[in-house]
């Protein structure tokens, strides 16, 4: 590791700005001040995420919409119908699509916020800025996808006349939750493929093992009582399943107070952790990358 | 000094690299896993070594004008960016900085390749620290001064390489920060463009508010466009002061310190390839060197293997110096003297005896073609030798000229004589 760090004291003198590098001096973990005045490189970067990720396809944005559809459809045919697994609560396109557009989020965030400063080394590597926009940034474009989701999810439940009861108002806390772990995990992520390229191959293999312990396409309740407590060992579990209680109802979606507070824990430490080692490394991003 | 003519200031700045040696490759599959067994995190056996690319750097620079960093390959010109633009952080020191900071390390970072043209300005535009209505403000300043307006809904990756480099430079010209820092983009793009480029930076430069530190190698627009200059060596500073005075120090220092075999030259080996030309030496009063004064005398001496291009009957040899930006001086060919060299007795030793060619200070590369009489040449060396001229008294009057006053010196003959005022009228 790096053996410095930088401190940029902003300490105005008349009306001239005065920036004063130093070798050895500390920062907090997130320098807020500075993210508020790049506060529009982020919304650029975000921007930008979203207009390159469709150019050059025939059905563009549309395709935010289809994705996860067609996974949802895939899930109903081999659980539904092929499988014919017997569930009670809402058509299984449902269930499925709720599971899925939780776990889509969070695999998102984590994997392209992993991916976020590699991407960019071109920018790391000529010019300043603070290196927490960019992880941010690719953040808030999954966040896009999320919404379209979410809409495709109201007009899903519009279809099937099926209405969400009012714990549909705590969604956005299991969403702060959700992302807050992926974005945590991302950053640690992030900060350690700029060093060590494994990374980048490691991680699509957590979240395919991630996905199989994780109640996706199945309701824990699915699963044999055995191996229940592998779910729950997920943190991801209490999370996906207070999801489909928001969006479904209880015949869905498991609220459990335990696993949330286990869920809430595990993307605190997981923020923090992330957040310190990305902080750590951050000065030498440019050097090594 | 107070702080306030100050723009920037450095003290005690270092900047060190930790660099591993591998010291043996494990050479094959199996050696390599268990290399990897044994250390799972390491990078192969290694010895690790400490290199200060910037060390004890001291410097102030002034409010207003344009200040050049010069130096050699790895004198730290980079490094010292770096650290100034908040790319990375110092090892050791401190840097205060008085204003605004925009850094240009070079055009169009942030780029995307499949976005258009419009989007890439205001991407480019934040990148550089624009607030979007800046950007807006000056959207139409930006495409006047590219020139690029019908392809503004193209994206930037079918733009030719010409139309992306005025793009970017546009967006980056509409800064307006109080110190900009500035990495050798004049280096890009046509001439008509470089001379806007060099307006806008003359245009900066005299305001007497704002403060440009430039990074280049060209000595000529280094010396057009600095009022002082900074000049590295070996991660220190070596001199400071009016840009004249140090590029004159910059030039002494590069003949001095390359000075391993000075004045020989090799071409470099291309895989596949023989040359005929061995190497080039460049030789002066009698000496062999790659650096004369001004009015010195000049002899090139070329040692060749014909033996390389059997079906070669004979031989004529051209040598071009040419400036550092490719611009020809002065073509010297055998042909011009109808010479041509037998091929038939192994190695030759072809000499030129240039005399004492009026070249002006400057730097000059030697380029070198081998060719059969009348034909095409065999053999190219863009480049082979570089010939660095030191300024001279060549007037013998105190008078020297600048780099960018010509290519060559010729003394020439003034006089003057009364003319009567009514002489045209008279003489109808």
């Amino acid at each position: 590791m790096h053996p410095t760090n930088t401190m940029l004291n902003l300490v105005s003198q008349g009306d001239i700005p005065h920036i004063r590098i130093q070798a050895d001096e500390r920062q907090p973990l997130i320098n807020f001040r500075e993210l508020v005045r790049y506060r529009e490189l982020l919304l650029t970067l975000a921007d930008r995420d979203v207009r390159v990720r469709y150019k050059q396809t025939v059905l563009g944005v549309v395709w935010v919409i289809l994705q996860p559809l067609l996974g949802s459809l895939i899930f109903a045919f081999v659980f539904g119908v092929v499988a014919r697994l017997s569930r009670p609560g809402k058509p299984y396109v449902l269930f499925a699509f709720a599971g899925l557009m939780a776990w889509n989020t969070f695999s998102a965030v984590f994997s392209r916020v992993s991916s976020s400063l590699l991407g960019n080394a071109q920018m790391i590597s000529k010019i300043y800025f603070p290196r927490l926009i960019l992880p941010l940034s690719t953040a808030a474009a999954a966040m896009i996808d999320f919404g379209v989701s979410l809409a495709m999810m109201s007009v899903m439940l519009l279809f099937f006349r099926s209405w969400p009861g009012w714990g549909v108002l705590l969604l956005p806390a299991w969403l702060i939750i959700l992302v807050t772990m992926a974005l945590g995990l991302g950053l640690l992520g992030a900060a350690l493929m700029v060093r060590y390229r494994d990374v980048a191959h490691i991680i699509p293999v957590m979240l395919q093992l991630g996905m199989f312990i994780s109640p996706v396409a199945l309701s824990t309740l699915a699963v044999p009582e055995k191996f229940r407590f592998v779910f729950w060992l997920n943190p991801l579990t209490g999370l996906l399943e207070a999801f489909r209680w928001s969006l479904l109802g209880p015949d869905d979606g498991t609220l459990s107070l335990p696993a949330l507070a286990y869920s809430i824990a595990a993307a605190a430490a997981a923020f923090w952790i992330g957040g310190t080692v990305f902080k750590q490394q951050e000065r030498s991003f440019a050097d090594v990358i | 000094m107070s702080s306030s003519d100050l723009a920037v200031s450095a003290r005690g700045l270092g900047k060190s690299y930790v660099i591993a040696h591998k010291t043996a490759r494990p050479t094959d599959f199996r050696e390599a896993i268990v290399e990897r067994l044994r250390h799972p995190f390491g990078n192969g056996r290694q010895e690790v070594e400490t290199f200060w690319a910037l060390k004890d750097v001291d410097f102030e620079i002034k409010k207003g004008g344009i200040t050049g960093i010069i130096g050699r390959n790895g004198a730290g010109k980079s490094t010292l960016l770096k650290l100034l633009s908040r790319i990375t952080a110092p090892t050791t020191g401190t840097i205060d900085i008085y204003g605004r900071v925009a850094s240009l390390l070079e055009v169009g970072t942030g780029f995307h390749q499949e976005l258009t043209g419009r989007d890439n300005i205001f991407l480019n535009g934040s990148v550089l620290g624009m607030s979007r209505s800046e950007i807006k403000r000056k959207f139409d300043e930006i495409i006047d001064f590219s020139g690029v307006e019908k392809f503004l809904d193209t994206p930037v990756k079918r733009y030719s390489s010409g139309m992306y480099v005025r793009l970017a430079f546009a967006v980056a010209a509409t800064l307006e920060p109080e110190i900009l820092i500035v990495d050798e983009v004049l280096a890009v793009g046509d001439a008509q463009f470089q001379r806007k480029c060099i307006g806008k930076m003359k245009e900066v430069g005299s305001d007497a508010s704002r403060t440009v530190l430039l990074v280049s190698h060209n000595m000529t627009s280094i010396a057009a466009l600095a009022r002082e200059c900074l000049l590295l060596g070996q991660g220190r500073v070596v001199s400071q002061g009016p840009t004249q005075e140090v590029i004159d120090h910059y030039m002494a220092e590069f003949a001095a310190v390359d000075s391993s075999e000075p004045g020989l030259f090799v071409p470099k080996p291309e895989p596949g390839k023989t040359f005929a030309v061995q190497t080039l030496e460049i030789f002066s009063r009698g000496q062999r060197t790659d650096t004369i004064r001004m009015g010195d005398d000049l002899s090139l001496l070329l040692t060749v293997d014909p033996s390389v291009h059997p079906s070669c009957r004979s031989l004529t040899i051209g040598f071009g110096i040419e400036t550092a930006t490719g611009l020809r001086v002065v073509s010297l060919g055998s042909m011009a003297t109808s010479t041509e060299f037998p091929v038939d007795g192994g190695r030759l030793e072809i000499q030129c005896d240039a005399g004492n060619l009026p070249f002006n200070q400057g730097q000059y590369t030697i380029r070198v073609t081998l060719s059969e009489p009348n034909s095409p040449p065999i053999e190219l060396h863009e480049s082979l030798g570089i010939l660095h001229v030191l300024p001279a008294d060549v007037f013998g009057n105190g008078v020297f000229l600048h780099e960018q006053q010509g290519f060559f010196y010729w003394k020439s003959r003034w006089s003057h004589e009364f003319v009567n005022e009514y002489a045209g009228v008279e003489a109808v």
